[in-house]
């Protein structure tokens, strides 16, 4: 498979037929894993690095789940496909970064992915849409396992996964899950919530990880510690956290819908009328609209069909979807039109809000 | 009052004060306005706590000069990055390590999923590297019983591990 046969193939997240789920976008585990005895990429020679990622890409794409995916080194790709891969959560900002010697191998669905050479030797990566822990953890187990057959990981029975950076020590888990959280932001309980899951000893981040903003109301939320507890025991307790996060923002929704009706469908009705007919939209304006029509759908004002369609337009209406898709490199001001009128295009196939379906 | 507490990051005043339990263990952290703003900690869409903690945790060592054997990578390289050179320097670095993993994680003991291939591997390696280490000398000393003894121990490993171990 190509790069460019990638980028324009369905993959998990733009795919409209997977997302049923109304608060949990997507679910995403990544495991990382070293070679023994080497050196870590942060600290390898150019050569070293190269021999560790001809070594991985090697026993990584000969596995069956990632039969017909692509497997490429970083620097044979362009910026644009770059910035594409990480608009869905592919790869990470900071494998783009990375000088020379890395390389990433993706399944053919996109739901599998191994960066190599990032911060450790390996970082695979399962995501699925929705919210669906066992299932993503049952295979990227599989995968796990399957790899280790070619590769001696680099293990201590006192320490496990010996991993660069001590905290992805143990079993450099990081299982995550993206969540839709409107209700939460409008009505300022945000703050609440953040401030509770950092004492539980789990991050929240914004849409595209550290140091991002959280537009679209879309928020990161993951375990931090990686040691002393077993996989299943740090995913239960996630588990539980989020299902607790996924039941206040439907009671937070609720509370909108009870005391101030009116208020809540203004603001659902004004985000179509501004999609219908903007001519200038960044990035992040796009996001917080699309954020509300979300909201909307999940009340019942637009069809339940809809909700796919608005989280395939999340990723593409970031800046390197919209450039990809009008053949060309665009600045910020020419991309806000082509948003723009991307966006017109599809909310005038869309049907107008019905207020009378809503539960109350 | 006791005496003012002092950024973990900088050393000014701290005004900043988190707290965060894991499994029934505090960590505290103390900031001064500026470091909290610079982490993100007053952003509501979050920040790492574990991150802070790694930081404020290498903060308060003395510049040692403790080096890897293995790689060449030193106390103050990892102090500037934050990351190990290399698997062995998780032996050499010992003594830092404990309280680090310590204030950072839930347990110091890895309780997860176990590479049980690789480990068999390396278990059937070292067994065999031991029996010919141990028929070399029996040959030597001319203990032939023995020596026929580990070449059947030799035999029946190398069948055990099946047709993939060629060693």
């Amino acid at each position: 498979m190509k790069i460019n046969e990638l980028i324009d193939s369905h993959s998990e997240l733009t795919d409209t037929a997977a997302s049923k789920s109304a608060v949990v976008l997507m679910t995403r585990i990544r495991l990382a894993r070293n070679l023994a005895k080497h050196p870590f990429p942060g600290w390898a020679k150019d050569a070293q690095k190269k021999e560790i990622r001809d070594q991985c890409m090697q026993a990584v794409a000969s596995l069956p789940q990632m039969k017909r995916g692509l497997a490429i080194p970083v620097e044979s790709l362009d910026e644009l496909q770059k910035q594409i891969l990480v608009e869905r959560h592919l790869i990470s900002r900071e494998l783009c970064h990375s000088k020379s010697g890395s390389g990433i191998v993706i399944s053919k669905d996109q739901s599998c992915v191994v960066m190599v050479n990032e911060e450790d030797h390996l970082r695979i990566q399962v995501l699925r849409a929705g919210f669906q822990f066992k299932k993503v953890w049952a295979s990227i187990n599989a995968l796990d396992t399957d790899l280790e057959e070619h590769i001696d990981y680099a293990f201590s029975p006192k320490l496990g996964y010996l991993s660069a950076c001590p905290t992805n020590l143990g079993t450099g888990i990081r299982a995550s899950a993206m969540m839709h959280l409107p209700a939460l932001v409008i009505s300022s309980q945000m703050e609440k919530v953040v401030r509770a899951v950092n004492q539980l000893g789990m991050a929240v981040r914004g849409l595209f990880g550290e140091g991002s903003d959280a537009s679209g109301s879309i928020f990161q939320i993951s375990n931090q510690t990686t040691l002393g507890e077993s996989e299943e025991e740090i995913i239960k307790h996630l588990h539980g956290v989020l299902t607790t996060i996924v039941d206040q923002e439907l009671n937070a929704r609720e509370k909108l819908l009870e005391t101030d009706p009116k208020k809540l469908f203004d603001k659902i009705g004004r985000a179509f009328g501004i999609l219908q007919n903007g001519y200038l939209l960044n990035s992040g304006e796009a996001m917080n609209l699309l954020s509300l029509i979300r909201l909307g759908i999940d009340l019942g004002v637009y069809a339940d069909t809809e909700r796919g369609v608005v989280d395939r337009l999340f990723i593409e209406c970031q800046p390197g979807h919209v450039q990809h898709a009008a053949k060309g490199a665009f600045d910020p001001a020419q991309r806000d039109v082509l948003r723009a009128e991307r966006l017109r295009a599809e909310f005038a196939k869309m049907p107008a809000p019905d207020f009378t379906n809503t539960s109350r | 009052m006791a005496n003012s507490l002092k950024c973990d990051l900088c050393s000014k005043p701290a005004t900043v004060h988190l707290t965060q339990i894991v499994n029934n263990k505090i960590h505290k952290v103390d900031l001064c306005e500026a470091c909290a703003q610079a982490k993100g900690v007053t952003d509501p869409s979050g920040f790492s706590l574990a991150d802070l903690l790694l930081k404020a945790s290498l903060n308060p060592e003395p510049a040692g000069d403790v080096r890897c054997e293995s790689c060449g990578f030193t106390q103050q390289d990892f102090k500037k990055s934050g990351r190990f050179g290399c698997p062995s320097c998780y032996d050499h670095f010992g003594s830092l390590l404990e309280p680090m993993l310590d204030t950072m994680h839930k347990g110091i003991s890895h309780t997860g999923k176990i590479p049980k291939r690789a480990l068999e591997r390396k278990s059937i390696y070292e067994k065999l590297t031991q029996l010919e280490t141990d028929l070399d000398q029996a040959i030597k000393a001319e203990r032939y019983e023995d020596a026929a003894r580990f070449r059947d121990e030799i035999n029946q490993v190398r069948q055990a591990a099946g047709p993939k171990q060629n060693a």
